[in-house]
Parts: structure tokens; C-alpha cells; sequence
């Protein structure tokens, strides 16, 4: 064969990627073949709904070649991912493009070899066989270098991950750290290859990619392709229904164990614990060590901040959710009691505190309060005690059983005949928001209803030098984005100071009902690091708008904890 | 007669959960159950009736709970009752 365009070093690439290539399609075709029916048809369409096709190409540009959402946590890692990502790909585009612009110049003869391989050669690694002409070489030189730049910061990261601003990284086992040498010594030999010319770096490079493209399926970087599927699934509206089938496997394989959701997972307050997050959860229930992933799956505070930080937007709480669901219960609930359940007399606003508001009768007096000052007629749903909203039994993975609790809630507001909901728990909140179909009737969770109070003028309060700090519920903030009512209604009746972490950052007080495994002294650990975050700016009092977080801080916090409804109570014109 | 005790169920959850040994039998948990306000069901008397090998009983009991939680968040002792109650049903 003309040696000018072909040398056997190649050899080991091509076979390494043949392999990837193959097992990409078989993958794919499962993936697919898994989804349940109605989700596989919302896929097809997705793809020509115009709407959601642009939305496939900005991701897959903004996430898969510019890793837009890294940047923004952290631009170092942004860059280094980016430098070695799209240092990569543009690489392979350069090369691909300097075959075609130079094959006219340089007058390769590829018609020498037609008869043996007739269509299916095509000259990988041109830069071996041709000489470029100065801006290729430009360019080539270039992102080769920023690639080995990415490299660099990934070695730092590797030795002492605080210079990167990174606490905790993934801990990875034997092929893991195998294939990431693989990948980093790829690119050096690539340049020493070019700029020595000695064949044997040829050789080495070629290997070390046949290396890398063998343990890819294997490994973590199984992400760099099967993100991509991931990002059309997920613009289709698919959720996870079973733990490791379709869409789920779909994620499973696109997390890179980046361990992102490690620092800020609020179980990482210890070693041992930092073991329970999502990074490791993926993990084990992709090589399919179910013991593991299901112990995690029960240990989880289901808080969600590990998807919110998530780069590929992972939702690793459903996965979760399902893993949880597939553990059989040899117990059925039994819902006769439900006939006894009184309903509540005609109103237009229905107040339903919900089973850990009971538990702290200060919020209902509060909201009593509230409610009588602004003139608010309202009919008090729980008073006497009601059923439970169902969220606790959804989150044990018992959807069924919530169901019945869901539909006897829903027929005793309907029979009300109100047109809005309160609620002083977000745990209710979200899934009053989710599950419920009270279509006419406007959901609020308290906090959203006093700051529309006091907007309105209904509710006149009177200002005090108190500063406040605020903790968002995972359920409130996160989950629904109610970040500025309660910050509003703070700032008319006091000083707000800033938390550490805020917002869709803000810690889990530790209490979540999401976990059935933490013990109180591994949640006590928890909450006193939540506290600490919260006691950054040194507030006079804490507050919060959640049952469940108020109980929790009260346990570990130096300063009073409140209710938002309690503070606006006590300021009460 | 406490030799025929059938006690499987509770040396098995001894085992999973040591907590339940800690129990002061306090009935914290009663009080508070969202569940026991409409029916029979008492966390401290399902405990009781384990002890007893009174199996049968005790898992028609939890068919009552609504694992909301809030018996152990009230437990002076710290006890994870939900999750007992969850294993009880596995």
C-alpha cells in the first residue's frame, strides 16, 4: 500500500474506535427499545417540535462542547473541561477539515489504494502523512496546547482539589483512575509524536487511544457520548420510572462523576457520609451493585441541591424515587379509616396546616392571627386532625398508597367549595403543586399568601431592628423558587441578613422526611452545619417557613428559630 | 409459656435497629400519630405486641400508618420509628 497514506500505527485507533462506535449503537438501541411507549413517541416527535429541537442544539453545544453550566459554578473547572473537551474536538475538526482542504494540494494519489479498499479509506492522523500549510499548523499546535493546559489543572485538582476550589472529590476505583491516565497521557505523546517524528510516539499515541476507547464503555467517560442522547430524552420530557431502564440508564451512563453534588450534598460534613451522595449512587447502581444504591437511595434527604448543581442536569432524586419504589413492601396499607375523616364546612379559603405544623402549634396560632387581622374568611381544613398530604408515603416509593390519601384530600376540598388553598408546610406544598389536580383553586404556601397580605395593604406591620436571617425549605426554595416572598415579607417587618448559602444553595436543616436510615446524631451533624451557614452575618433570630426545619435548627441553634408566620404575627399593627 | 413465643420479627429488627431496646415506652409517638387520630394505631402498643409474638396483629397495625414522620420526630430517645416500621414491612 502507498506508504504516503497509509502506515499500520493507525491500526490500533481505528479497531478501539470501531469497538466504541458499536457499542454507542447497540446502547442506544436499548435505550430506546426501553423507553416506555408514550415516552418513546414523545422522543420522535421531540425531535421535529421546533421548540424543542432548538433547545436539543443549544445544549448540545452549550453542554457538550462549552460546558456552559461548569463555567458557572466554577470557571477554573470550566475551563479545564472545556480546554480538553473542545481542545479535542476541535482537533478531530481540524484534522477532518484538513484532509479535504489539502488534499488537492499536497496531490496525495488515493487513487492508488481504491482497489483494495474500495470507499472506506479515509487517512486518519493526516498531519502524519502531509505536510500542512502554517495556519493548520497554527491551529493544530494551538488546542493541543489547551488541551495539555486542561490536562495540568486536572493534575493539580488530582493532587490538592482545594486550589481548584473543589473540598471533596470523586473517590474512583481501579479503571476509573486507569482510563483518566490513559486520557492524559494522550495528548503529550500526540505533540511529542509531532514534533519528534519518531515513530514509536506514533505507536504509543495510537495505543494509548485504543486503550482509552476500550475502557470507555466501562468507565465514567461512557458520559462523553451518552450525554448527548441524554440532553434530547430530557428536552423530551421524559422522567425516570424504573431505576435502571431507559431514560434511567440513559442518566446513569451520562454522569461523569464529576462529584459536583459531593461538596455540596449537605451529608458531607464527614467522610463516611460524604459517601452517601449522588456521585456515588450513580455509580454503584450502574455497575450494578444494588445493595449499595439502594442503601443510598433510603439514606437520601431528597433535598435536591446535587440536581441543581448538576452540569448535566441529572435528576438523580428520581432515579432515587424508583430505586425505592422497586423494593418490594409485603404490607399494603389499609385506607378504611379515611370514611372517618370529617370534611370541612364551605369557604373560599381553606387553611390546611398539615400533619408537622400540628406538631408546632405556634405556626397554626400565628396564621390564626394573620388571617383574623387581614379579615380573611377561612375555614380551618385540619383542626381537628386530617390526612396526611401523601408525600411521606411517595417518598417511601408507595405511590399507590398515596393515592388513596391524594384523592380522599382532594374530594374534602372540592366539597368546600374553596377557590384557594394555604399551607404552612412545604412538604405539603410540593405535593399539593405535583400531585394534586385542583385545577380553579390557587395553591399557597403561607409565605407566598402574607407578602400577597401585606401587598395588598390588608395586613398592616409594623417594622422592629430585629435582624433576621432566612433558611429556604429544600421544598419551598429549590423546588418551586419561592426565594422572594418570604425575603419581601422579612424586609417589612425587620432587617434581612444574608446566609451563607442561599437560595437554590441553601443546606438542608437535616430533618428532611426524604431520609429513613440517618441517625439522630449523623442528622445533628447535619443541622449544626446548616446552622453554621445560616449564623454567617450573626442574625438575632433564624427563620424559616418549614414545621420540619423549625423543629430541626430549634435542637442546635445559639439563636431563637421562628416561623415567618410568627414573626409577622408578632408585629401586627 | 414465653418459651413458644414466636419472636423472629423482633430479634430480626433488634438486630437492624438496636434503638427499639432503648424505648421508655413513653407514648410520645401515640400521641402525636396522624394515623391514631382516626384509628388503633400506637407505635408504643405495636411494640408491645412484637414482644409479645403478636405478629399477625401488630402487621395489621401498620396497615394504618401513614409514615408522616412525626412519631420520630418526637421520640425523647431518638429513635428512627418509621424506619423500624418500614423494616417491619419489608
Amino acid at each position: 500500500m502507498n506508504p504516503q497514506i497509509f502506515h499500520p500505527f493507525v491500526l490500533p485507533f481505528v479497531v478501539g474506535m470501531a469497538f466504541v462506535l458499536t457499542y454507542c449503537v447497540v446502547g442506544l438501541v436499548r435505550v430506546i427499545w426501553q423507553l416506555p411507549k408514550a415516552d418513546r413517541k414523545k422522543f420522535w416527535r421531540s425531535l421535529v417540535t421546533p421548540k424543542t429541537a432548538w433547545a436539543n442544539i443549544r445544549d448540545l453545544i452549550g453542554d457538550c462542547l462549552f460546558h456552559v453550566k461548569i463555567w458557572k459554578r466554577n470557571p477554573l473547572l470550566g475551563y479545564m473541561h472545556t480546554a480538553i473537551a473542545f481542545g479535542w474536538f476541535m482537533i478531530i475538526v481540524i484534522g477532518h477539515v484538513m484532509l479535504f482542504a489539502l488534499k488537492p494540494l499536497q496531490g496525495v494519489e488515493l487513487e492508488g489504494i481504491q482497489g483494495m479498499l474500495p470507499n472506506f479509506y479515509y487517512p486518519i492522523f493526516y498531519k502524519f502523512f502531509a505536510t500542512e500549510t502554517p495556519i493548520f499548523a497554527f491551529l493544530m499546535d494551538f488546542f493541543l496546547l489547551m488541551i495539555i493546559s486542561g490536562i495540568l489543572i486536572a493534575v493539580v485538582k488530582k493532587l490538592h482539589s482545594k486550589i481548584v476550589g473543589v473540598k471533596r472529590v470523586t473517590k474512583f476505583g481501579f479503571a476509573d483512575n486507569m482510563i483518566r491516565f490513559a486520557l492524559w497521557t494522550i495528548f503529550p505523546f500526540r505533540l511529542l509524536a509531532e514534533k519528534t517524528g519518531l515513530m514509536a510516539f506514533w505507536w504509543i499515541y495510537s495505543i494509548d487511544l485504543c486503550i482509552f476507547m476500550f475502557m470507555l464503555p466501562f468507565t465514567r467517560y461512557m458520559h462523553i457520548p451518552t450525554e448527548a442522547l441524554f440532553i434530547l430524552l430530557r428536552h423530551a420530557g421524559i422522567k425516570a420510572t424504573e431505576p435502571r431502564k431507559g431514560y434511567a440508564l440513559a442518566e446513569l451512563y451520562s454522569c461523569p462523576s464529576c462529584g459536583l453534588c459531593i461538596d455540596a450534598c449537605p451529608m458531607s460534613v464527614n467522610d463516611k457520609m460524604s459517601g452517601n451522595t449522588s456521585a456515588y449512587f450513580m455509580k454503584k447502581l450502574r455497575n450494578k451493585d444494588s445493595e449499595e444504591a439502594k442503601r443510598i437511595a433510603e439514606t437520601c434527604l431528597m433535598c435536591g441541591k446535587c440536581v441543581r448543581v448538576c452540569p448535566v442536569s441529572i435528576e438523580s432524586c428520581d432515579i432515587k424515587f424508583s430505586q425505592r419504589a422497586a423494593t418490594p413492601y409485603y404490607i399494603n396499607s389499609d385506607h378504611s379509616y379515611l370514611d372517618k375523616v370529617e370534611a370541612p364546612k364551605p369557604a373560599k379559603t381553606l387553611y390546611f396546616a398539615g400533619c408537622m405544623t400540628q406538631l408546632t402549634p405556634k405556626i397554626m396560632r400565628a396564621m390564626k392571627q394573620i388571617m383574623e387581622a387581614a379579615g380573611e374568611e377561612y375555614q380551618f381544613m385540619d383542626e381537628n386532625g386530617g390526612v396526611c398530604c401523601g408525600r411521606p408515603m411517595l417518598l417511601s416509593g408507595k405511590t399507590a398508597e398515596a393515592q388513596a390519601m391524594i384523592a380522599k384530600n382532594t374530594e374534602l376540598i372540592r366539597q368546600s367549595g374553596a377557590t384557594r388553598l394555604v399551607l404552612s408546610c412545604p412538604i405539603c406544598y410540593k405535593v399539593f403543586k405535583e400531585e394534586y389536580h385542583l385545577d380553579g383553586i390557587e395553591i399557597l404556601h403561607h409565605t407566598q399568601f402574607i407578602d400577597a397580605l401585606v401587598k395588598q395593604g390588608k395586613l398592616k406591620v409594623g417594622k422592629s431592628g430585629v435582624n433576621y436571617v432566612y433558611h429556604d425549605p429544600c421544598e419551598l426554595g429549590r423546588a418551586f423558587g419561592v426565594y422572594d416572598e418570604p425575603r419581601a415579607v422579612l424586609e417589612s417587618v425587620g432587617n434581612l441578613k444574608k446566609a451563607k448559602s442561599e437560595k437554590e444553595l441553601s443546606i438542608c436543616c437535616g430533618g428532611s422526611l426524604g431520609s429513613f436510615t440517618l441517625t439522630q446524631k449523623e442528622r445533628d451533624e447535619i443541622t449544626e452545619n446548616s446552622v453554621a451557614d445560616l449564623m454567617f452575618n450573626h442574625p438575632d433570630e433564624i427563620v424559616t417557613a418549614c414545621p420540619l426545619c423549625l423543629k430541626t435548627f430549634a435542637r442546635k441553634s445559639p439563636v431563637e428559630v421562628k416561623d415567618i408566620a410568627e414573626v409577622v404575627a408578632a408585629q401586627l399593627g | 409459656m414465653m418459651d413458644s413465643l414466636d419472636l423472629t420479627t423482633f430479634n430480626r429488627l433488634k438486630e437492624s435497629n438496636p434503638d427499639v431496646n432503648t424505648c421508655i415506652a413513653c407514648g410520645s409517638c401515640t400521641a402525636t400519630c396522624t394515623a391514631g387520630n382516626f384509628t388503633e394505631m400506637s407505635f408504643r402498643r405495636l411494640l408491645l405486641m412484637l414482644q409479645r409474638g403478636k405478629e399477625d396483629e401488630a402487621k395489621k397495625m401498620i396497615q394504618r400508618c401513614m409514615l408522616c414522620g412525626k412519631c420520630t420526630l418526637v421520640c425523647p430517645r431518638g429513635i428512627n420509628i418509621r424506619k423500624i416500621l418500614l423494616d417491619i414491612t419489608r
